[in-house]
């Protein structure tokens, strides 16, 4: 009885997905609303499986510049994670710096790097750090940050040193946090490449956009939204099992209950 | 022979006036317990032992030599276990070992050899979070001991335990402390758990914290009548302080 309730439970906001679709779908055949204004869902999948070949082209190119610009992004993030944790004045100096930095829309700048970088790799992958950075430094900091006084004092009570006090206390208590920051920079990283694309470049889902936009073939345009969704999830989802990987500490309260 | 020499420590934090030239002495295989209400300090003596701070004024020293302002040569529980949750039992025991530059199996094998006296046997690929409070505690007890087995200092260890293990622990603890003799410097605002563990107890003052009565306690042991009044002087002390 509970186990059937809990299965409709998780079907629930699937059942509602495909309800939107299917309203999506009547509404655009009962009211004929032209292709060019808004495909149903089905001719969507359509030009989904019809331009296959040349989407995997597209989304490979912009997966490799999110994946590089997310990786890089991670490697900075360590960098002045790391360097702010340890230094106590150049954290005084640019924590708050990073903050503000923030209130700059990072898209507004976008066309610039067109100007200084070219038409190439370069821009896209600048514009996927500078927005996947901030979530994962800052998270990555404030984890560091927030471990308890009295444990670094222990382990300085017992002759521990800094690098030591980082390895073993720190940098796995910051883990959590780290990882919750990292899954919303995953969530951006494919969708920071695709504007990178959008300004200016020759290949890639973003190009496809702009170019299928143009031509008003609006299915085009979907197709690439929907692949450009499918693979922040699937990035958000192999983010989500490194982490179970490699804090194994963190979900066993739940296994422990069970287990009594 | 004294063991741990305090000498006129005095010391003030943010501006506070917490420790008023504080001596006291604790000999090989002494049991001493300073006693002061919340608040009077007692952490920031523990501290300036351990090393961790220096003092304004004062100075430290273990078998005759000067650690005033220097970690290492002794390790302090707290009320609070601090075992950390990414470690199963035995790392966490291990880990001063570890920090000594000893080999990771063999500072297992050590600490494993006193998993049974510490109630932790069966327990060691536990993470922290899996233990009871009470076992937390005798863990954090024996990665202190394995840092230093011949001073140990403790800052209200089992202060955030219910009354049942807590009682345990004390009685388990001064067992252990029987059979090993260390030289012991034990904080606690609990004047039933100084009178149960203490050779020597230190009153202090609130602050600005001074030693305001040094208690021997052998005679206290047999007599309970005597132990009372000494436990009601304690009190009006601390209560009109």
């Amino acid at each position: 009885m509970k186990r059937s309730a809990s299965i409709v439970n998780k079907l629930v906001p699937y059942i509602t997905v495909v309800l939107v679709l299917f309203l999506w779908e009547t509404l655009v055949r009962v009211e004929h609303i032209p292709q060019y204004i808004l495909p149903g869902p089905v001719q969507i999948l359509g030009t989904l499986a019809a331009s296959c070949e040349i989407l995997m082209m597209h989304t490979l190119i912009t997966l490799e510049e999110a994946l590089l610009g997310f990786v890089l992004a991670i490697v900075i993030a360590f960098i002045t994670a790391f360097m702010l944790n340890n230094i106590h004045w150049l954290n005084r100096a640019f924590y708050p710096v990073l903050i503000l930095s923030q209130t700059i829309p990072i898209i507004t700048l976008a066309p610039l790097f067109l100007i200084w970088f070219g038409w190439g790799l370069l821009p896209k992958i600048i514009v996927v750090i500078l927005v996947c950075f901030f979530p994962a430094a800052i998270s990555l900091i404030n984890g560091l940050n927030s471990i308890d006084p009295d444990l670094i004092n222990l382990f300085r009570s017992m002759g521990a040193n800094r690098i030591a006090i980082f390895n073993m206390v720190k940098l796995p208590a910051a883990m959590p946090a780290f990882f919750s920051g990292l899954k919303i920079s995953a969530s951006y990283s494919i969708m920071a490449a695709v504007i990178g694309e959008w300004l200016g470049a020759q290949h890639g889902l973003g190009y496809y956009m702009t170019l299928s936009q143009k031509s008003f073939r609006v299915d085009q345009v979907l197709a690439a939204v929907v692949i450009i969704s499918v693979l922040s999830l699937l990035i958000v989802k192999v983010i989500d099992f490194i982490e179970y990987l490699l804090t194994p500490w963190n979900h066993l309260k739940e296994e422990w209950i069970n287990n009594q | 022979m004294p063991c741990v020499k305090i000498s006129d420590i005095s010391k003030s934090m943010d501006q506070l006036f917490t420790l008023d030239n504080i001596s006291l002495t604790v000999d090989n295989h002494e049991f001493a317990v300073i006693l002061g209400t919340s608040g009077c300090g007692k952490s920031t003596l523990l501290n300036i032992i351990a090393g961790l701070i220096s003092p304004d004024q004062g100075r430290i020293e273990i078998d005759g030599e000067d650690w005033t302002g220097r970690t290492g040569r002794i390790s302090y529980m707290q009320q609070k276990s601090l075992l950390l949750p990414h470690k199963d039992i035995l790392d966490n025991v291990a880990i001063p070992l570890l920090l000594k530059g000893m080999a990771r199996k063999k500072a297992h094998e050590i600490a494993c050899q006193h998993l049974k006296d510490f109630g932790l046997e069966g327990f060691e690929n536990y993470y922290p979070q899996q233990l009871s409070g009470g076992m937390r505690q005798r863990a954090a007890l024996l990665r202190t001991y394995l840092f230093t087995s011949d001073i140990m200092l403790f800052d209200e260890p089992f202060a955030g335990l219910d009354a049942i293990t807590r009682r345990k622990m004390q009685l388990w603890l001064k067992d252990l402390w029987q059979n090993n003799k260390p030289s012991v410097i034990f904080v606690t605002h609990d004047i039933d758990e100084a009178l149960l563990l203490a050779d020597t107890i230190y009153v202090l003052s609130p602050r600005p914290a001074k030693v305001q009565l040094k208690i021997e306690t052998t005679s206290l042991k047999e007599n309970r009548q005597e132990a009372e009044i000494i436990k009601q002087r304690i009190l009006s002390l601390l209560e009109n302080a």
